[in-house]
């Protein structure tokens, strides 16, 4: 194993007592205002939670420039008034005491930081830039950004990347969590959007769950479920663990973590040997499909059950109902999408879907889950790093040309595309990455193997986090500088289904805390290459972002800030103007795809879908197993996922006492076959142990997880975090990492770890 | 204003997926402000994600304002089993001890016993009570009976419980399996039932485990 090493004066994960008691995580309650029944709030603002990418609608209540509360918004249609847990709290992220109100700089204090002006510490952010890019070109300075900033920041962060910095190494945190969906999306469909909305499940005589946890991630996603089930469907969920989802479903293939493609190719196998198969369709709208019926042909009910480790007899279940169905919804998340082979495993869902012809219908839906909460349009307008606004490729002439046209620079001044999250950090761990501008990201607890993350950031020369807390990542930087809460700022964001909807500002930034596009904005100032980064208001930048996608996949054109609230959002694409003969989008833009005789800039008018003969894909997906299998050494499966109470890294949950409550600590579930051999009872602490670190937590005896599995939660840091044992190997595709399969072993600690007499549960 | 007759509220056990919202709204009513009238646990983790939600089924006859020697539960006439009034309460815990649901909390800091009043600040204005109205798998749910036959055509409400020879009726119902031919849930009859312990997952392996 990899011994980390750690600069002198960075914080020992786990261990930085002192830098903790200063910034926290410290659990917020209601108190003061928040508890005082004399005084009603002056302003409810309608808004949307800042978590998940169901995007709930709420409304924010306000007293003297603090959010007293939640009140439910009844009329947006999406949830009606439902929120989870995270949603019903998430007010007491604002007003918390941990905010960061000021600039800080690294120092020699107790805490490793000393505060520092607004001013003085953008000027030496610039200083340190200009110095990086110049002694070691361009590209030795990168950007990190996150898929939970609004459409407009992230569309800065991108032009601010390619056009003030130049650098090709931006990407964002979405490398984590939407690519392996988005990359097979564009591949099969030429489109990376949720096909359908949300009402579409309603009506459908199967609903196929892959690899989400929707009780927990989605949980709004749950009603749809349960009242197209009472109106006849059969849910049928595929996850290594029973998921209150689950519980209840109509047929359950616990399949054994990594083999999702496995069991797809094996449905498709008994889909065309029964020919349950929409031929017209098949003939009509896509191409590929002679390839892919070879490839299955080896996919046996037999073989299939052998690798996924699903009963034959299920299997043959679910392609029959599959197979048979009028209507029908598919929809995955990050279980079949965190793998190695992760596009694979999506394509694999894909083909089931195609085959049977049931898309761009009513009724009739294909779509992924989206994780965060601009997970949408966060992956669209140019933060990742082969990407220009409007879905447009920064390695395409013509992409280029026009994105340069909109910024006024020469398409010869855009750089190449970069390289992924990961590569960014293997890149500053061989020293050719020098200087790092990190937002909304917090790869320290959120990236595989992140003992070697933290070896990455202690490298550096030079480190900027723009955060509203001191997350564990902005621990390792020079400078940290306050930006903004959701609700501090406004903007849009794309949700889900792939409608645009309006964040709206309840209250103002505190102290030295600004919008984070202002902060960008004065550092370009402070780099004296002002020029694209004068915007006043976010709706500026929305404006200018409408014209950049404008004729792109991704066409934001006709959408306004007013059309969105007139209609409670608009679905993309929406484009302003269409060729003659082509109707313009209805006010809430187009709601479903693929519908047929649908027109769009690619196919124009050849087929529903994004190609340019309008026809979708049918691709090859050999089964491959994970990059670490279990052996000898290490023979349990571990499987890594998320909680209802705290949201990806746990830098804003692990702050809101209420649901640290519910969800204090990680614990690693065990089923109990696996705790007898292994001598382990509810509540011991365990030691879980791969080749590259090793956690100890409590364990959870439960029957509702495969034997030869066990699930351990991300959200917290230090010696808590699971992912100092998940592996870094990537999707050689869309590059997301391995979190849902690595080999571990586990064994009963001796005593207790050191953490849990210094440490707050949460911290 | 008393809460209109028309919304009854409906309980779904079978649909809750345990995520606590309903606990955690219930925490931001303004009359117990941090504190939830609802209970919401695990039947038996081990065995399964199985959860239930406890609200008050606001009886129509309440053994809690039965019991109450000082008087101090009053139910009003829409039905709504209110919250035992400040002044009168004398925090003996008759109430916590006699309601067949285990609703009551006493508390002790604030010697008074508090329930569920339906959320009576919203519902007598026409709103939602909190909890119904964020559930997010609609496991508590607040409308009309039409609205519900006509979302959940297999469930039927029942509002009768049989514990042992008592019989308890209430404004809150239980939703059943349409098929089900009893008229009331036998309560007590569950308490002797096993606990689930299905053991699924061994049905639908295809291989031998370890």
């Amino acid at each position: 194993m990899k011994q980390p090493t750690h600069a002198p004066g960075l914080p020992v994960p786990g261990l930085d007592v002192e830098t903790i008691r200063e910034f926290g995580p410290h659990r917020a309650y209601a108190s003061e205002l928040r508890v005082d029944t004399g005084s009603e709030p002056e302003n409810h603002v309608k808004t949307h939670c800042c978590f998940c990418g169901q995007q709930c609608g709420l409304k924010l209540k306000v007293r003297d420039n603090t959010v007293v509360g939640v009140e439910p918004w009844y009329e947006f249609p999406f949830n009606r008034g439902m929120l989870c847990p995270k949603g019903v709290k998430r007010y007491l992220q604002q007003a918390h005491p941990d905010r960061l109100v000021s600039a800080y700089e690294r120092a020699d204090t107790s805490s490793g930081f000393r505060k520092l002006g607004y001013e003085e510490a953008v000027a030496r952010v610039a200083r340190a830039i200009e110095r990086i890019q110049s002694e070691h070109g361009r590209d030795a300075f990168a950007v990190l950004s996150g898929a939970s900033l609004t459409t407009e920041k992230t569309y800065l962060m991108g032009k601010f990347a390619h056009m003030c910095l130049r650098t090709a190494n931006i990407d964002y945190n979405g490398r984590l969590c939407m690519v392996s969906a988005a990359a097979g999306n564009k591949k099969a469909f030429g489109i990376d959007r949720a096909a359908n909305p949300w009402s579409d499940i309603l009506g459908a005589e199967v609903v196929l769950v892959a690899g989400a946890n929707v009780a927990e991630c989605a949980p709004i996603t749950t009603n749809y479920i349960w009242q197209a089930r009472e109106q006849g469907a059969k849910v049928i969920v595929v996850d290594p663990r029973i998921t209150p989802l689950a519980r209840t479903c109509d047929l359950f293939l616990p399949v054994k973590p990594g083999r999702d493609t496995a069991l797809f190719n094996g449905i498709l196998h008994l889909m065309i040997e029964n020919d349950w198969l929409d031929h017209d369709f098949i003939e009509s709208s896509t191409v590929g499909f002679d390839k892919v019926a070879a490839e299955v042909k080896a996919w046996t009910p037999r073989r299939t059950a052998q690798v996924t480790g699903i009963a034959e007899k299920s299997i043959r279940q679910a392609a029959e109902w599959w197979g048979q169905a009028k209507t029908s919804f598919l929809m995955h998340a990050r279980g079949i999408e965190h793998h190695s082979h992760g596009v694979q495993n999506v394509l694999s869902t894909i083909n089931v879907v195609l085959a049977s012809g049931r898309i761009g219908r009513k009724g009739c839906g294909y779509a992924t889950i989206t994780g965060q909460a601009n997970g949408q349009g966060g992956r669209e307008h140019g933060q990742k790093c082969d990407q220009l606004p409007g879905g447009r490729d920064l390695g395409n002439p013509e992409h280029r040309a026009y994105v340069a046209g909109v910024w006024g620079m020469s398409p010869d001044d855009l750089p190449q595309p970069g390289v992924d999250a990961y590569e960014i950090m293997r890149k500053a761990h061989s020293g050719e990455i020098k200087g790092l501008l990190s937002i909304c990201f917090n790869p320290v607890v959120s990236l595989p193997d992140n003992n070697f993350v933290r070896e990455a950031l202690s490298r550096l020369d030079f480190f900027v986090a723009i955060d509203f807390f001191m997350s564990e990542t902005a621990r390792y930087a020079d400078v940290v500088l306050p930006g903004s809460l959701q609700e501090e700022d406004e903007g849009t964001v794309t949700q889900v289904e792939g409608r645009i909807i309006r964040i709206q500002k309840a209250v103002t930034p505190p102290g030295d805390a600004r919008a984070d596009w202002k902060i960008i904005q004065d550092i370009a100032q402070a780099l004296g290459r002002p020029q694209g980064f004068a915007f006043e208001s976010a709706r500026q930048i929305f404006d200018e972002l409408r014209v950049a996608s404008r004729g792109g996949v991704s066409d934001y054109s006709g959408v306004t800030y007013e059309r969105i609230e007139e209609n409670f959002g608009v679905f993309w694409p929406c484009p302003d103007q269409t060729p003659e003969g082509v109707p313009p989008p209805a006010p809430e833009g187009t709601v479903r795809l693929f519908e047929p005789g649908s027109w769009n800039p690619v196919a124009k008018g050849n087929g529903p879908f994004y190609f340019p003969d309008g026809r979708a894909r049918f691709l090859v997906t050999p089964y491959q197993p994970p990059a670490e299998d279990i052996d000898a050494d290490y023979p349990i499966i571990l499987t890594t996922g998320r909680v209802v109470s705290h949201f990806l890294s746990g830098n804003q949950t692990r702050r809101i006492g209420p649901l640290v409550d519910h969800a204090p600590e990680p614990k690693c579930e065990l089923h109990p076959r696996l705790a007898n051999k292994l001598g382990i009872v509810e509540g011991d602490w365990v030691t879980v142990e791969s080749r590259r670190g090793t956690c100890t937590i409590k364990a959870t005896v439960v029957s509702t997880i495969r034997p030869d599995t066990v699930f351990v939660p991300y959200h917290w840091g230090g010696r808590k975090s699971a992912n100092q044992l998940t592996i870094s190997a990537q999707d050689p595709i869309s590059k997301i990492p391995e979190y849902k399969v690595c080999a571990v072993r586990v064994r009963k600690a001796e005593t207790a770890p050191k953490y849990a007499s210094a440490l707050e549960a949460q911290q | 204003m008393p809460v209109p007759e028309k919304n009854e509220f409906f309980v779904d056990p079978g649909r809750c997926i345990g995520c606590q919202s309903c606990v955690q709204a219930c925490t931001e009513c303004d009359t117990h402000k941090g504190q939830s009238m609802i209970q919401l646990d695990f039947i038996d983790r081990s065995a399964s994600t199985q959860t239930v939600p406890i609200v008050c089924m606001h009886c129509d006859s309440p053994t809690c304002a039965e019991v109450c020697p000082a008087d101090a539960i009053k139910r009003t006439e829409d039905g709504i089993v209110q919250t035992a009034r400040k002044p009168r309460c004398i925090a003996c815990n008759n109430c916590v001890l006699a309601c067949p649901f285990g609703v009551p909390k006493m508390n002790t800091g604030m010697n008074l016993m508090m329930k569920c009043d339906m959320c009576y600040d919203r519902t007598s204005i026409g709103l939602k009570p909190m909890c119904a109205s964020v559930c997010p798998s609609q496991a508590l749910a607040f409308g009309t009976r039409e609205e519900m036959a006509r979302l959940r055509p297999n469930a039927q409400p029942l509002n009768t419980f049989r514990f042992g020879n008592q019989l308890i009726r209430t404004k809150v119902n239980v939703m059943a399996p349409r098929t089900s031919s009893e008229d009331h849930v036998d309560v007590t009859a569950a308490m002797y039932e096993p606990a689930i312990g299905h053991d699924v997952l061994d049905d639908v392996f295809a291989e031998e485990q370890p």
